[in-house]
């Protein structure tokens, strides 16, 4: 919590109120982070087999209790801190300003005391939910995150109401678009909430099991119904939102299908490639040189359409480039020499050497539009559709080439190289087939970021970038195509549409990296395969000896023989 | 290598020479397989087997001298290559893609079979290995030590390999296994496999093969039948355990 407050959040947060007028979104924050540890210190103990499961009781609960104490009284030493000395020489962000909001304005031993109740009652209340039965608690914890959705994503839903010209819906829940919640409003979402969950437990998984237990044709009929259902409501997505969600949704396709792509160099051949970004950057490139009338050297103004294949056979090219060096290298080595390409990648563009070329620091403009026939792409409404249709096609190969042979020989190789050699895998050509196909798919990516944007920096290829990519599939599960596309909606989505974070963006994906490794490794929607992978112990009795085939040293062979 | 009439080996080594950076591992090495035999190559710990399986392989290129598979000097051929052509290998320690099925290790064994119709390959296995069928779907980290070399071994037969090469198949098992698995192992050569079988047990590799290898420190010392091998009083003193 004194991490939180030192840095700045709680601050920046305070102006925006969740509940007008009586939650500010710091202060919800820092409270909401000792129901957390309350939660987690009132957590039963996990139940081991033939053992009584162990009774929630008072314990749990003081046990919260003294959590929330705990964070709270740091607090009160922070408050005390800040009010005696000055720090803002060594913290900017300790001003007294952040005094005033933690102590809420009260003289500071009051304030003290105020907090520590506060958060030891907030600690207790986190332990108590486990004392409830699951379906209550279920409703409760449900229904509280709803209200918290609503109020944070202020934004994203006064669009939606207002797209589908519900605006008294907007006038009733809220103080207005993109404004607070109103008293009645979070009373309402929340009691319709604790309804629809009390309501739906043990129902949803009564419907799958009702779709499982369908005779094969009328379950297929269903999935197709589905499916076109989700069709028409994305049809209908880009009108609805408007073009600042349609904005953010196409970014987010953008990463998703370079996370599409890097998942197959990462995910199914174990190639760590931290460059990925200069694929994305050959991509737009490659767009911008042959299609826009500013183009320094070279300028044939062909269509973004036209350009594709040129953009395939370049992103070809380059992963054949990058990889060709990086075959013997394994592991650490090959993150390493590939986060250095990715670097360089950005420099050749930006410098003045090649300037004539990729015009340097200026970039390339003028980037026409996609044009596809006699439809014209110009708003991020518009771009949505092609984009969600290459992210398809990207879900599609991923999902074809995982049971294709050559997925097979990508997974025997990232499992144990040497091996798969011995099979018969050609590695040379496993790793190379690797590389252009994931550099294609982030190729394809970049021409549309181009044609979308209408122009190219060299200070957007950062590093940042393929770090970006990386935790997606890191977060969403590695292998698996709707974890990834989960991973990409909430990194991507959530940072932009909380205006209030993005400043945080980079803390949240390191908060939320730490949480899953410790707590779901294999992602949020992981597949089958990595799931067992991490789950299951291994129980192998030869793991120690891992040393065998060092192919890599043995090719230095022919020294002082021949 | 053409000799008058006779097929040639399989698979030979003539003059080989291997080295790890500046270590000289195989010295002058000659090593003849011919079709339908059993050969064994004996020695004790870091004599240089492995050096020798992974020089057939391709995985090491001799730093001087040929390995020839049919005649054929293969030296400039792949790994691929080479197990295209009929080589398969079961590694020291087994080495099974321990994270995936048990199903899917049998698969990669027949990567590079052009046939699609792998079900009668499958039988084959179970057949051997009836237990290997009830563990398809498990994955193969989480299997005993014995399973995993029979999945081992199922998974090089999966490739329909000419010459199987085994590295110390009775490394890590208890008795009855190795006694077990040496008879599957002799088994799979009635078949028409051609098996080179590298061991540390002496013992056990002479009772099954025809011909044996003594390596020692990278060059080899002794070459005779099984019958002779087993009768030589300094191959007794020094591998079979006489004192
Ligand atoms: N990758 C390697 N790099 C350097 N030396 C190696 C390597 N692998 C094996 N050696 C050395 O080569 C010698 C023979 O090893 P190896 O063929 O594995 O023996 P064996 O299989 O008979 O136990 C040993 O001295 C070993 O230390
Ligand atoms: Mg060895």
């Amino acid at each position: 919590m004194v991490l939180v407050a030192a840095t700045g959040m709680v601050a920046t947060f305070q102006p925006r109120l969740v509940i007008d007028p009586i939650v500010p979104l710091g202060i919800l924050f820092l409270y909401l982070l000792a129901f957390a540890f309350g939660w987690m210190a009132g957590q039963p103990p996990a139940t081991l087999e033939g053992y009584e499961p162990a009774t929630a009781g008072s314990r749990n609960v003081l046990a919260g209790a003294l959590a929330g104490l705990l964070g709270g009284l740091c607090l009160g030493l922070l408050l005390i801190a800040i009010t005696v000395f000055d720090l803002r020489g060594v913290f900017i962000n300790m001003s007294p300003e952040l005094a005033e909001i933690l102590g809420f304005g009260l003289p500071v031993a009051a304030a003290v005391f105020v907090i520590a109740v506060a958060s030891a009652f907030m600690g207790a209340l986190g332990a108590g939910v486990h004392l409830l039965s699951r379906r209550v608690r279920r409703a409760l914890i449900g229904a509280l995150t709803a209200v918290i959705v609503f109020s944070v994503l202020t934004d994203l839903f006064g669009q939606l109401f207002a797209g589908l010209s519900l605006e008294p819906v907007i006038d009733f829940l809220y103080t207005g678009r993109g404004g607070a919640l109103t008293i009645i409003g979070s009373v309402v979402i929340f009691g319709a909430f604790i309804v629809l969950f009390w309501w739906m437990e043990g129902r949803d998984s009564t419907l799958r099991q009702r779709v499982q237990a369908m005779p094969k044709g009328q379950r297929s009929r269903w999935q197709i119904g589905a499916a076109l259902i989700i069709l028409v409501i994305l049809y209908f997505v880009p009108r609805i939102m408007g073009p600042f969600v349609s904005q953010i949704l196409v970014t987010a396709g953008i990463y998703l299908l370079m996370a599409l792509g890097l998942n197959i160099v990462v995910g199914y051949a174990g190639l760590l490639d931290l460059g990925y970004v200069a694929f994305f950057a050959v991509g737009a490139y490659t767009t911008a040189i042959l299609t826009s009338p500013q183009s320094p050297a070279f300028n044939p103004e062909i269509s973004v359409l036209a350009s594709l294949p040129f953009v395939m056979v370049a992103a070809a090219i380059a992963g054949i480039l990058v990889a060709t060096p990086v075959i013997r290298m394994r592991g650490d080595y090959l993150a390493i020499v590939t986060l250095g390409f990715g670097e360089i990648a950005r420099i050749l563009l930006n410098s003045e050497w090649l300037a004539p070329v990729f015009g340097g620091a200026q970039g390339i403009t003028n980037i026409p539009d996609l044009q596809i026939g006699p439809l014209t792409f110009s708003t991020p409404q518009d771009y949505f559709y092609p984009i969600f249709l290459f992210v398809l096609l990207a879900a599609y190969v991923t999902f074809a080439l995982q049971k294709s042979r050559w997925g097979r020989a990508w997974m025997a190789m990232r499992e144990d190289e040497s091996v798969a050699e011995a099979m018969g895998v050609n590695i040379v050509t496993a790793k190379l087939s690797a590389f252009v196909v994931g550099a294609i798919l982030a190729s394809f990516g970049g021409s549309l970021f181009a044609a979308q944007i209408g122009s190219v920096f060299p200070h957007t290829f950062d590093i940042v970038v393929s770090i970006t990519v990386l935790v997606i599939i890191i977060v969403g599960g590695m292998g698996s195509v709707p974890g990834v596309t989960l991973g990409a909606l909430v990194l991507i989505v959530l940072p932009n549409l909380l205006r209030e974070f993005s400043e945080y963006q980079f803390l949240f994906y390191g908060v939320l990296l730490i949480v899953m490794m410790l707590k779901r490794p294999e992602g949020f929607i992981p597949s089958k395969r990595r799931a067992q992978e991490l789950h299951t112990e291994e129980l192998s009795q030869d793991a120690w000896l891992e040393i065998y085939g060092e192919k890599g040293q043995a090719e230095q062979v022919p020294e002082g023989a021949v | 290598m053409t000799t008058n009439g006779a097929p040639p080996p399989v698979l030979s080594l003539k003059g080989v020479n291997t080295h790890y950076g500046a270590a000289h591992i195989l010295k002058d090495v000659d090593i003849d397989i011919h079709a339908g035999e059993m050969v064994c190559l004996l020695g004790g710990n870091a004599s240089g087997k492995t050096t020798t399986l992974k020089t057939m392989l391709g995985y090491l290129r001799p730093s001087s001298g040929t390995v020839y598979m049919d005649g054929e000097n293969v030296n400039g051929w792949s790994t691929a290559q080479r197990v295209g052509h009929g080589l398969t290998m079961v590694p020291e320690n087994r080495r099974l893609f321990k994270r995936m099925t048990v199903k899917e290790n049998l698969e990669i064994g027949a990567y590079l079979r052009q046939s699609d119709d792998l079900d009668a390959d499958y039988e084959r296995v179970f057949e051997m290995f009836p237990r290997v069928k009830e563990r398809l779907t498990q994955k193969a980290g989480t299997l005993s030590g014995g399973e995993q070399q029979m999945v081992a071994m199922g998974r090089a037969l999966m490739a329909q390999p000419k010459v199987l090469l085994m590295d110390e198949p009775s490394m890590g098992l208890a008795p009855v296994l190795v006694a077990q698995n040496f008879e599957i192992i002799e088994q799979i050569n009635k078949a028409g496999v051609t098996v080179f079988v590298v061991e540390q047990n002496a013992n056990m590799a002479l009772s099954i093969a025809d011909r044996g290898y003594v390596l020692q420190t990278g060059k080899i010392v002794l070459d005779d039948t099984s019958q002779a091998l087993l009768a030589n009083p300094q191959m007794r003193a020094a591998y079979l355990g006489d004192v």
